[in-house]
Formats: structure tokens, C-alpha cells, sequence
């Protein structure tokens, strides 16, 4: 045993050939380009004349008194305000009602689940016709019921929440699959003491499933929010940042600063805004895996 | 007996209320695939119409005829496979001289690449927009494909999975004198199918969904993805050829992710559990 433990445990720098293929295109793509980024936010660099030169803060700077700017990290403030609670209220409902054998429950769970394997632009294709003015079923629907047809997509007060909306019926199915996960791992015999003393389902819920459900929930909502900060195809091709600038997101303002005025030191800086707040959310989120799976064992 | 019954009825009530929910969640994809069968001049007038003549195959034919679709379609499942088996191989070689090697700045690397697992793509594909167009990479399919074998993802996946095979079954192999690599391929490797399978769905899903990069890297129509594609067809969308045409292109999208959720189905959903478990 000792023996045998020695030879897996010896340390030759020729086993780093393992890992060396992946390390090094991982610096390569992802390591330069992120010290790279860095680098040219320091600089005014105009892609047209592409000359480049040393400007210190000034971007930054310039990002903080930028109207525009302040008003694209608010929308995306919002449309993670906005996503992440109804992620979590809904795929937490939808996972405590199909936590059941059954067909009609495979079924149903796969139901809600499919719309997450489509692409973006295929959701955002068959949302922008649905919600067509007149001819679109969402117009047809309120119509049927007597309702006055709403300006989903063209009303400043209303196209963020909708989109908010297309992308938790998008992808509510991960949330919802890591709560059912959650609820199988609730120890059937607690359920089975409390049925025992007849205690009422309600209370069943709120002292049994939700305490045990406490890190899932903050694990999904931390996911969500980092997931949903990044949000933006589905907003380029609904609006495309409108109206009035309502739903533009931090990723389409570094896309068009970059591909569309050619400014490449300003949207780097913006990147490395997006950057710092996507560091701490993973970061807690790795903190809250960590701690789950040490639990575990 | 009495909560009992009660139970079962607040059951059955939540069961019905769930389906109606989900035909509801399920309209917007079924009307536009009902609609997809009608002829483009009869969708001027009604787009409430949806089992009843007239039907027609032309938006189908269209598709054949005039699109690039099929063009999108090659290169999506080009960019695609290279990804996946590009990613797999780097995982299960970096995953294994991770959980199972020693060598010296071990430690130190993992900890460089588990840093990349805080970085999004979207903070750094205008400086790999650069780097790309100053190697001659854009429109080309390599470069559609290369910046998703850097992702870090897969190593951590497969660095966990690895750790949990027992080592008693590898010191039995290093015992036989055989060679560390050959250890890897064919004592480790074959036990590791399942997080193979994993990593791959969600490597090719993830590479046949994405946007940004497509966007950026590929300007030639014939080298967009079909992602991306579908996204150049919508933006005159007043003006396009006809809704039933949307509508078909986008049924004729869907068909392919949705196969695969199908076939993979259990799977996939195990996988998105996180059951890092064997």
C-alpha cells in the first residue's frame, strides 16, 4: 500500500504534459486577451485610424459622467431586479408540483424544460412574432379576452419587463432542475415523522422543505443574477436597446461602443466594469458550491 | 382518512392547473409551427387559423430553394463537433494531470484556471476579436471554434469527476509498470463516460446556441452559424419574405437542438442537476 501510494504520488515535471495542451491555449485566449483588455482600456484607441495612445483613467473616467452609460448598468440593475425573483418564485413552484413519479409529471417537466435547448435568436424569432401588433397571438389573446392590446415591446415603461419575461420562459428550466434536484436530496424519513404526527402540509412546507431548500434558493438566485447581468442578444433583437434607450444592457453598449464606433479603449473599460461584477457574484457562488459539497461529505 | 383525501384532490387539482399552464407556456412554439403550413398571402389576413385549410408545404420548399440555411446549418455542426471533441480531449487530459499527477506549480496552475471560471466570455471577446483578426482567423471556421476550447469549465467538471475514482485501481496499473499516459487511456478514461457525455451536451448546445462570438468573428453571410443566421434574417422583419418563411426557418432551427434534447434527454437532465455523483 505505502509503495504503491508513492508511485502515484510522484511528482515529475513530465505529467504536466497533461494539463499543458489546455494551459496554454487557455492563455492564449483567454488570459492575453482579458490582460490585453485591461491594457487598451488605458488607451484612447480609435479602430478606424487604429493609432492608440496612453490616456490613464480617462475612459473610466468618462464612463462615470457618461448619461448613457448610467443609464445602461440601471437597465440591467433592473432586468436582473426584474428576471431573478421570478426565476426563482416560479421554477420553486414549478419544482415543488412536479416533484412526483408519473408520466404527466415527466411530461410536464419536460415541457417546461425544452424551450431551454433553443437558441436565442430561434425564442427571440417566434417571441417577436407572437407579439406582433394585431396579427400576433399575444395581440389575438388580450383581444379574445376583451383586454386593450399593450404596447409590449415599443413603451418605455413596459419592453424591459417583457424581455424579462421571453428570457424566464426561456430558461426557467435550469433553476427549476436544480430545486428538484434539491427537494430529492430532503431525507424521506422527515417527511414520513411528520406525517406521523399529523402535521398539517403547510407547516410540512414552511419547516421541513423551505429550511432545507435555504441554499438552493440562494445558490439559484446568485446564479440567475450572474447569468441575467450578462444579458444581451435577446435585447439586441427585440428592441435593439429600445425605446428611448429603456433596454439597453451593459454587453450591447461594450458591443456597439466597440463594432459600431470603433472606440475600443471605451468599451474595454466598460468590459472591465463587467468584469469586477461578474468576479465577486462568481466568486460567491463558488464560495456557496464549496461549502455545499464540503456538507456533503 | 379525511387529510388524505384532501390531499389527493389538491393533487389533482395542481396536476390540471400545471397542464393548462403548460399549454399555455407551450402556445407561442405551437402556433408558429401551425403556422408554418399556411401560405404566406393567407397569413396577411388571419394568424388565427390553425387546423383548418388551407395548409402548404411552399415556406418548407422555400427554405430549400432560396436560403442559406443549409450553408448555416454545415458550418453550426462543423463549429459544433469541433468544439465538443476539441473540449473533451483538453479536459480529460488537463482533469486527469490535475486530480491524479503530480508535478511542480500543480497547485498554482489549477488555481490560474479555476480563476477563468469568473470571467465571462462577454468581458473579453473585443481583445479575442483582435487577437483573431491579427492571426487571419475571422471567417474562417477555426475561428468560430478555437476560443471555446479555452473554456474552463470542462477541466473543473473533469477534475472533480476524476478525484472521485478510486486510486486503487490505478496504483494496480502503475504496479504493472505501465506508463502513466496508458494508465489514463485505458484504466481512468473509460470510467469516466458518463461526465464525457455530460460535458459534451452541454459543450454542444452551448456552441450551437451562442450569439456574440459568431456575431463578431464571422461578417460573411457564408460562414455565419445558423444562430447567428437566423438573426440576420429577422432584423428587416416588416419587410421579409413573408411570415410563413419566418416561421419555417425557425421550426427548421429548432429541429435539430430539439432532436438531441430528445435522444439525450435523461441525461441531460441529470446532468443539469449537477449529480457530480456516480
Amino acid at each position: 500500500m505505502s509503495a504503491s501510494t508513492v508511485g502515484l504520488r510522484t511528482s515529475r515535471p513530465a505529467y504536466a504534459l497533461f494539463v499543458l495542451p489546455f494551459v496554454v491555449l487557455y492563455m492564449l485566449m483567454l488570459l492575453w486577451p482579458l490582460a490585453k483588455g485591461v491594457w487598451i482600456s488605458f488607451h484612447d484607441h480609435d479602430l478606424l485610424s487604429d493609432d492608440s495612445f496612453w490616456v490613464g483613467l480617462a475612459n473610466y473616467r468618462e464612463l462615470w459622467d457618461d448619461e448613457v452609460f448610467r443609464q445602461v448598468v440601471w437597465n440591467t440593475i433592473r432586468f436582473v431586479g426584474i428576471s431573478t425573483p421570478i426565476f426563482v418564485i416560479l421554477s420553486l413552484m414549478l419544482a415543488l408540483a412536479l416533484n412526483r413519479p408519473g408520466r404527466l409529471a415527466t411530461f410536464l417537466r419536460a415541457t417546461f424544460f425544452c424551450a431551454s435547448v433553443f437558441s436565442v435568436t430561434l425564442i427571440t424569432l417566434v417571441w417577436k412574432l407572437a407579439l406582433m401588433p394585431e396579427r400576433g397571438l399575444v395581440a389575438q389573446a388580450f383581444g379574445a379576452l376583451g383586454l386593450p392590446e399593450l404596447p409590449l415591446l415599443t413603451s418605455d415603461s413596459l419592453a424591459l419587463t417583457t424581455i424579462a419575461l421571453v428570457t424566464v420562459w426561456w430558461i426557467i428550466g435550469l433553476p427549476m432542475i436544480l430545486f428538484l434536484s434539491a427537494l430529492q436530496q430532503i431525507p424521506v424519513d422527515i417527511y414520513e415523522a411528520a406525517a406521523l404526527d399529523n402535521t398539517p402540509r403547510w407547516r410540512v412546507f414552511t419547516h421541513i422543505t423551505l429550511p432545507s431548500l435555504k441554499r438552493a434558493i440562494v445558490l439559484v438566485a446568485l446564479i440567475e443574477v450572474i447569468r441575467q447581468f450578462q444579458v444581451f442578444p435577446q435585447i439586441m433583437l427585440m428592441t435593439n436597446g429600445g425605446p428611448n434607450n429603456t433596454t439597453r444592457s451593459i454587453v450591447q453598449f461594450t458591443y456597439e461602443q466597440a463594432f459600431m464606433q470603433l472606440s475600443l479603449g471605451y468599451a474595454t473599460a466598460a468590459s472591465q466594469i463587467l468584469l469586477a461584477i461578474m468576479l465577486v457574484g462568481v466568486s460567491a457562488q463558488l464560495w456557496l458550491e464549496r461549502d455545499r459539497q464540503g456538507g456533503a461529505r | 382518512m379525511n387529510p388524505l383525501l384532501r390531499r389527493g384532490a389538491l393533487d389533482r387539482f395542481v396536476l390540471v392547473a400545471l397542464t393548462l399552464l403548460a399549454l399555455t407556456w407551450m402556445a407561442p412554439l405551437l402556433w408558429v409551427v401551425a403556422l408554418s403550413f399556411k401560405p404566406n398571402e393567407f397569413l396577411l389576413r388571419h394568424t388565427d387559423v390553425f387546423l383548418s385549410p388551407p395548409y402548404t408545404l411552399a415556406n418548407y420548399a422555400d427554405i430549400l430553394q432560396t436560403s442559406a440555411v443549409f450553408r448555416w446549418l454545415g458550418n453550426s455542426a462543423a463549429v459544433a463537433l469541433m468544439q465538443t471533441v476539441g473540449v473533451l480531449v483538453l479536459s480529460s487530459l488537463a482533469g486527469y494531470g490535475f486530480a491524479r499527477c503530480e508535478f511542480p506549480g500543480r497547485k498554482w496552475l489549477f488555481a490560474l484556471v479555476m480563476f477563468g471560471l469568473a470571467v465571462p466570455a462577454q468581458s473579453v471577446f473585443i481583445p479575442l476579436h483582435r487577437l483573431f483578426s491579427e492571426w487571419n482567423l475571422q471567417n474562417t471556421l477555426a475561428g468560430l471554434a478555437l476560443p471555446g476550447l479555452a473554456a474552463p469549465f470542462g477541466v473543473y467538471l473533469m477534475t472533480q469527476y476524476f478525484k472521485a475514482i478510486p486510486a486503487e485501481l490505478e496504483e494496480a496499473a502503475i504496479l504493472d509498470n505501465a506508463s502513466r499516459f496508458k494508465t489514463f487511456l485505458r484504466v481512468i478514461l473509460p470510467l469516466t463516460l458518463p461526465a464525457q457525455a455530460t460535458l459534451g451536451i452541454f459543450t454542444f448546445l452551448g456552441s450551437w446556441n451562442d450569439y456574440l462570438w459568431p456575431l463578431v468573428i464571422a461578417t460573411q453571410p457564408d460562414m455565419y452559424t445558423l444562430t447567428r443566421g437566423l438573426a440576420s434574417t429577422q432584423t428587416n422583419f416588416a419587410q421579409s419574405e413573408g411570415l410563413g418563411f419566418l416561421m419555417a426557418q425557425a421550426v427548421f432551427a429548432g429541429v435539430p437542438a430539439l432532436m438531441l434534447y430528445l435522444f439525450f434527454q435523461r441525461h441531460l437532465v441529470t446532468a443539469v442537476a449537477g449529480t457530480g455523483k456516480s
